[in-house]
């Protein structure tokens, strides 16, 4: 631009300025190639730099530590074979810890899923105010495991808790939630379920919302009541988003450890391990007795568990899919 | 003549009136076949939520009375007691940094929301509009993360964050939360459909780079998904308490370290221990009663797609 609109000056400075010129629209014209080329790779990035970093060089990293003797202060130590692993294997602890953590996922993931289901076809209906209600049954989420924890932690004290208190009222004995397995348990995932139903109720509640209208209109021609239509076409158009819950609620379920650490002030899982989580014990055995190798060996052991049940879950829901297509092939089949 | 739609209604007499003749129209003929449901429903409804907010008014009334009143009435009454105040007093001045650690919840929460939001529409804009190499596999890699429980790393992770020097620092608990990959599968999906190619043609005519692109039109067009995945990053963190706990020490922790801390000190006294629940839970509550309708939107729309 500059070199025409200066008509004046000639001779070798104009040729100069007409070549910097090209030079420079070169230049843009590449930065702008580069721009297309590489900006996609630099959005992508932060997060692929971020996970490898803190996500996937650690879990892996695990596997490591566990074969070696590895103290929190003293650091890395002898290597040491399958020592680790087979110390985890013959403790008690880890057994127990094992089955809690089983426990309380089986205790919170039921109870939760069938609670929500009714819950969202409650909340289905052409309710007045739909927000209010909506909102109403997510308030537990926003409050953090650690306070529900607390709070729950009262109702359910052994002495002069509440619940103990209302059974009482009643005629019945106290129960023991702390000391004894399966009330320590129920208490814990009272509390999971606290938070979560109302989550997941809203999930169901958005599947349910997806189901054609239609298909209820000629249930109920063909005279199908209410609790028919639910089972017969709420539950199974709802298969893949229970997959989705149960898969998430998996993953996270295994790796519990707020509130069963909160359960009581010292945070063992109880006197004889009654509510001992694996994610727990990893937290014992790395940082209260300084054994980051055998903590190693537990965390890596719950990888390969929740692993393989993530692929039993994959396995089955391919099968379930699978059968359904057969049987609506069959069906269609029949019809014909 | 058939009576006028409701968007007309809103574009000849506002929005007011809109919604009044949209609820009347529900009220007359309900939406498609539905009947208006009876009381049992509503019954039900309140029971659910009287269970949702019963744990928390019980956390109040307890904050509010005196460790002698718990143990004398195991079922408190339903009107708060007095001592509200002098038990929230007593948190702050206890030796445990409970004000600290209000105040580093805060930085941590908003500095992760504002950071997974901008990193993960950036990388949503990238997947969801721009053509390149690897674009399809490197998403299902990403999808595939979120199964990945990285939890389980904590060891390694704790040993990162030594040889850093970050080991009680709040850097070390910001850091690995910068962007999550749950926030790029978010954008991602929602730029896909929100995004028309032809906004982004345009600006890259006009020369624009493409990160002006991306500020400038990208951006602005992801707001609404970009709000609910602030919200929910912010409500993570705020609860967020395995590696905060594992990581941070002492006087600077956040608030749910804090509150283990406050049982730990406390543990016999009840009312002083749900003053601090209390005080943890009111600014989840606020944004809540603010901006719960979009959480409750961004859980329903992330079930469909999902």
């Amino acid at each position: 631009m500059t070199s025409t609109g200066t008509p004046q000056l000639a001779g070798p400075t104009s040729d100069d300025e007409r070549v910097r010129q090209q030079r420079r629209v070169g230049f843009s014209q590449r930065l702008g190639r580069w721009d297309v080329k590489v900006s996609p790779y630099l959005y992508i990035s932060p997060f692929f730099i971020l996970f490898i970093v803190v996500g996937l060089f650690p879990l892996l990293y695990t596997g490591y530590v566990s074969f070696h003797k590895w103290d929190l202060l003293a650091g890395k130590g002898d290597s040491v074979g399958f020592e680790n692993f087979d110390w985890v294997l013959h403790s008690d602890m880890f057994w127990k810890s094992v089955r809690n953590t089983f426990s309380i996922f089986l205790l919170s993931s039921v109870p939760q899923v069938i609670i929500a289901l009714v819950l969202a076809a409650i909340l289905d209906a052409n309710l007045r105010a739909k927000t209010f209600w909506r909102m109403g049954v997510l308030v537990p989420y926003v409050v953090a495991p650690v306070a529900v924890s607390l709070i729950f932690g009262q109702l359910f004290a052994d002495q002069s808790g509440t619940i103990n208190a209302i059974l009482a009222k009643v005629g019945m004995d106290p129960i023991l939630w702390h000391s004894h397995v399966l009330p320590s348990h129920i208490a814990i995932a009272t509390m999971v379920n606290f938070r979560w139903t109302g989550y997941n109720t809203l999930i169901f509640l958005a599947a349910m919302q997806a189901i054609p209208r239609d298909l209820y209109e000629a249930a109920l021609i063909d005279g199908a009541k209410r609790v028919r239509q639910f089972f017969s076409i709420t539950i199974p158009m709802l298969r893949p988003t229970m997959i989705f819950i149960i898969v998430t609620s998996t993953i996270g379920g295994l790796q519990i450890f707020d509130e069963p650490r909160m359960f009581d002030q010292n945070g063992r899982g109880g006197a004889d391990q009654q509510y001992l989580t694996v994610t727990n014990l990893i937290y014992q055995l790395g940082w209260t007795n300084r054994n980051f190798g055998r903590a190693s060996a537990v965390a890596w052991i719950l990888f390969l568990m929740i692993l393989v049940i993530s692929l039993v879950n994959y396995l089955l829901s391919r099968r379930i899919s699978s059968d359904e297509a057969a049987g609506a092939k069959k069906r269609k089949k029949v019809r014909a | 003549m058939s009576a006028p739609s409701v968007a007309a209604i809103e574009q000849f007499a506002g929005k007011g009136a809109a919604r009044t003749a949209a609820r009347k129209r529900n009220r007359d003929y309900g939406s498609g076949s539905e009947r208006r449901p009876r009381w049992l429903t509503y019954t039900l409804l309140t029971i659910a939520l009287l269970i949702s907010f019963y744990p928390l008014y019980y956390a109040f009334l307890l904050a509010s009375s005196t460790s002698d009143d718990i143990a004398r009435h195991p079922i408190p009454s339903l009107i708060p007691g007095s001592h509200l105040f002098h038990n929230i007093k007593e948190v702050f001045d206890a030796d445990i940094g409970f004000w600290h650690s209000v105040q580093n919840s805060v930085i941590v929460a908003v500095i992760t929301s504002l950071s997974v939001v901008l990193f993960s529409t950036l990388a949503g804009f990238a997947f969801a509009k721009l053509r390149f190499k690897g674009r399809g596999p490197l998403l299902v890699f990403v999808i595939a993360t979120t199964a990945v429980p990285t939890q389980l790393g904590v060891i390694p992770l704790f040993m990162v964050m030594k040889e850093l020097g970050w080991v009680g620092q709040l850097q070390a608990v910001i850091v690995p939360g910068l962007v999550t990959a749950f926030g790029v599968f978010w954008m991602t999906q929602y730029l896909e459909s929100a995004l028309p190619y032809e906004l982004i043609e345009a600006a890259r005519v006009d020369g624009a780079s493409m990160f002006r692109t991306f500020w400038n039109i990208a951006l602005p067009a992801a707001r609404p998904a970009a709000t609910m995945l602030g919200l929910f990053t912010f409500v993570t963190s705020w609860t967020n308490f395995f590696w905060p706990f594992i990581i941070l020490s002492g006087d600077n922790v956040t608030l749910p370290v804090a509150l283990m801390r406050l049982q730990a000190t406390f543990f016999k006294d009840m009312s002083l221990i749900m003053a601090g629940v209390v005080l943890s839970v009111i600014p989840l509550l606020v944004l809540f009663i603010i901006a719960g309708r979009q959480l409750v939107a961004g859980i329903m729309q992330g079930a469909v797609k999902g």
